[in-house]
Parts: C-alpha cells; sequence; structure tokens
C-alpha cells in the first residue's frame, strides 16, 4: 500500500506558505483539525484565505488563526460565535464571504469529483445571487457556482491507516469527507493511526486516494460550545 | 396569544406520521417536545445527523454528536451519520418533508428574511438558504411582531432576502396564516385574540373569511 504517513506535524505542512488558500473540515469546534491549526498559529503563515463552514470561537479551532491577524478572507456559511472575527470584519481588516451551507459542502465536492461548477436553488433571488448566472431547469430557477480551488485542505478523522483511508464519528464528520481530495494537497489528522489492514474495507468512509499526508495527532481537546443536558430523573 | 412555547404546540400539530423533518434555531427547536409519541417522526440536524434524539445526561455528553446549534445531543436507535454534502443532498433533493425555521420578516408572497441586519448582524446564512430554496413544505415559526412592535408580516420584506416566494405557513403568537397566491390567509387565532388585533398587527395584506376559529392546542 502506498504510505501516506508523515513523521510528524512538521512534516505534514511541508509547503505551506503566506497568501494560501487553505479549507478546514469541521462544524462549530466540532471536527476541526485542532493540530494542524495550532501549527499553523506557530508558523504564523500570513493573508490566508480560508474556506471552513464557521470560524472557530474567540480563543480556539480557527479563531487562533485571526487572533493572531493571520487570516486575510474568509468564506463561511456561518460566523456568529467570534467577537474578533466581527471586529475585524466591520473594520474593513478581514474580507468575508457568507455562501449557503449547502454550496459550501457541494463546491468542495465539485472540486473533489471534477465538477467546474454546479447549479444550485439556494439563493436565488437574494444577494447572495447577484452578478452570478441563473439558469431555469423545469421551471425552478439556479445558481452557478463554481468549485473551490485551494491549495491545501486540512480535515479531521476519528482512524486511519497508513494507507490514508478515513472513518470519522459521529458528527464531527461534517464537511471532512467533502474535502478530501478538493485541494492540491489533502493533510488528514486522525485521533487514532492504525496500520493498513487494520480498517474493514466495508466501513471506509473516505478511500486513501483523497489523502496525501495523514498523522496521529498529538492531543486532542475536542471542546463543546453549547452543553446541553437533561438531568436524570 | 402564545408564548414561544404555545407556538411550538401548535406547529407540532403538522407534523405526521412518517415525517422526516428539520428544526431551525430558537422557537422550532421546541418543537420535537411536542410531538405526538403515538407516531414516527425523524428529526435531521443539517450537520450530518438523522434521528436526533434528546440532551444527553449530565456526563454523557459526547464533543463528537452535536447539532446544527452546535447543542450536545443523543440519537435514537436507527439513527444515521453523514457528511455535509449527503445532508443538503437530503435538503435539496426534497427528502425532508417538513423544515420549520425561524424567520425576522415574511412577505405576502412568501418571501423571508432571517439571516442579516445589515449593519448590525452579520452572522450568515448557515443552511437557511439551501433550506427555503429546496424545501416544499415550509412553516414559519416567530413572533406576530418584532421588540419594537412593527409587524413581521408585511407587504414586501425590508430585509436581505433568504428566499423568495417559499413560505406556505406561518404561525406566531397570535394566529395561524396561509401564505396563498393573494396574500396572507388567516386560519385561526391564538385563544383570546380576536381579528382585529390581527389585523393591527399585519402591515401586509391579510384575508380573513368567515368565521375565525380558535386554535386547538
Amino acid at each position: 500500500m502506498i504510505n501516506k504517513k508523515v513523521a510528524n506535524i512538521t512534516e505534514a505542512l511541508e509547503g505551506v506558505s503566506d497568501n494560501m488558500t487553505f479549507m478546514f473540515g469541521g462544524f462549530g469546534l466540532s471536527g476541526i483539525p485542532e493540530n494542524a491549526i495550532a501549527h499553523l498559529v506557530k508558523r504564523n503563515v500570513k493573508g490566508l484565505t480560508c474556506i471552513s463552514n464557521n470560524a472557530g470561537v474567540d480563543d480556539f479551532g480557527l479563531g487562533l488563526l485571526l487572533h493572531q491577524k493571520q487570516i486575510k478572507k474568509m468564506v463561511s456559511s456561518y460566523v456568529g460565535e467570534n467577537d474578533e472575527f466581527e471586529r475585524q470584519m466591520l473594520s474593513g481588516e478581514l474580507d468575508v464571504e457568507l455562501i449557503p451551507q449547502g454550496t459550501l459542502a457541494e463546491r468542495c465536492r465539485a472540486a473533489q469529483a471534477g465538477f467546474p461548477a454546479i447549479y444550485t436553488p439556494a439563493g436565488y433571488g437574494t444577494e447572495v445571487a447577484e452578478g452570478k448566472e441563473t439558469r431555469e431547469f423545469n421551471g425552478k430557477m439556479y445558481v452557478l457556482e463554481h468549485a473551490f480551488k485551494a491549495d491545501f485542505a486540512f480535515v479531521k478523522a476519528w482512524k486511519g491507516d497508513t494507507a490514508g483511508n478515513l472513518i470519522f464519528k459521529g458528527t464531527a464528520r461534517n464537511f471532512n469527507p467533502v474535502m478530501c481530495g478538493a485541494a492540491k494537497i489533502t493533510v488528514a489528522e486522525v485521533e487514532e493511526l492504525v496500520p493498513v489492514g487494520a480498517l474493514d474495507p466495508n466501513q471506509i468512509h473516505v478511500p486513501g486516494i483523497f489523502v496525501q499526508r495523514i498523522f496521529e495527532g498529538e492531543k486532542y481537546e475536542k471542546r463543546i460550545e453549547q452543553l446541553t443536558v437533561r438531568q436524570k430523573a | 396569544m402564545l408564548d414561544k412555547n404555545g407556538i411550538a404546540k401548535r406547529i407540532a400539530k403538522e407534523v405526521q406520521d412518517g415525517y422526516y423533518v428539520n428544526l431551525g434555531i430558537g422557537i422550532p427547536t421546541l418543537v420535537a417536545n411536542y410531538v405526538r409519541d403515538d407516531i414516527e417522526v425523524e428529526f435531521q440536524s443539517e450537520n450530518g445527523v438523522l434521528g436526533m434524539g434528546p440532551f444527553p445526561f449530565e456526563g454523557e455528553e459526547d464533543a463528537d454528536i452535536i447539532n446544527a446549534g452546535k447543542q450536545t445531543i443523543t440519537t435514537l436507535p436507527g439513527a444515521s451519520f453523514f457528511d455535509s454534502a449527503m445532508s443538503f443532498g437530503m435538503i435539496r433533493g426534497q427528502h425532508v418533508d417538513l423544515t420549520i425555521l425561524g424567520a425576522m420578516e415574511v412577505s405576502e408572497n412568501g418571501d423571508i428574511a432571517n439571516w442579516k441586519i445589515p449593519g448590525k448582524m452579520v452572522k450568515g446564512m448557515g443552511g437557511a438558504m439551501d433550506l427555503v430554496a429546496s424545501a416544499e413544505n415550509i412553516i414559519v415559526a416567530m413572533m406576530h411582531t418584532n421588540r419594537a412592535g412593527a409587524s413581521k408580516l408585511l407587504k414586501t420584506c425590508s430585509l436581505p432576502l433568504t428566499g423568495v416566494g417559499c413560505v406556505k405557513k406561518i404561525v406566531t403568537n397570535m394566529a395561524v396564516i396561509e401564505v396563498t397566491p393573494k396574500g396572507f390567509k388567516l386560519l385561526e387565532r391564538a385563544p383570546g385574540v380576536s381579528v382585529e388585533a390581527i389585523k393591527d398587527a399585519t402591515e401586509g395584506e391579510l384575508i380573513v373569511e368567515g368565521d375565525i376559529p380558535e386554535m386547538k392546542l
């Protein structure tokens, strides 16, 4: 099997530089590539365009990159939980492109699957569709949305093997699978990296062909954004 | 006049046996608490789960199992997880039977605005634009007027739109209203609320035909 395992985080992020476009998996703080983000903070690469459903919170996730003013532009669907984000956006320091969540997913998937663009009904008749090509199919209007182009995709899975095969857990799956293979280089970090043969091929969510580099994350904080519980009766 | 739970209770009566339902954040989330327990319904959350259950017991929460509001949740037997593209495939492909979401404004022709207040609120649309553009059956859950007392049922929306001509039904603290080609049609009154009061609180054209029954909750 082709070996995708890299020795360490430095090797995993080899080639990242200023002004690149990165994809980050995750929904809220669930399923985010914590170790890659931490290392990007350390490397302090700047002028980044980040494609991610959310922008983290003030002191975690992509909020850490925002805090160091490493991000030039965010492409997201929802950025609500971050005061520093709002400050930078309103002051004009940060360029923000808000797009519908399903469109975000499909623009990733299009890049992964070799479609230059897709038609979606989402956003038709709203400011999201301004300046975009629209077309009628079967009496309904659709908006043309282009596949993303990115330099790196940083994704996080639960388990992976050295061939790059990935398995996700729960709703931490979210955008991670559609970002695999959607950038020039996909870097997958996993909670548990196992030898080839240890994973059941029937259970693989993302085949290793979409992943160029894989490593086991040093640690995962897995912060909970909204802890909601019920009491035992 | 209903409170938020009252609105949720009334909307729960629209949920039918065998429905897959997507609930938005806020009042819509409360609907799950009032669905009859003699019918089978599955709740979808667009971050990638079908078959959502109640909140976990304290100490049993899992950071890897959340809903679209980023709240910790549980799953019921028969639940499934999937990626964001498949999740919106369920929505865009009209496999979800009922979508319930909140709104800041709805217009007579079914336009909805619920994602942006220019200069004030810039959080983003999340999955709302995908939901309203594709769902066949959309119920809006909201208060009839805003905090300043102004009507949220308008001739035309003043805020940036989330979707055009998509809302079919509105349940507020005052009324149940159907969006028809001719405008807002009053179907039911909240307990103790007069037709006149609903007319006064509705800026858009309100169609009133015959006796308007009080909601049964």
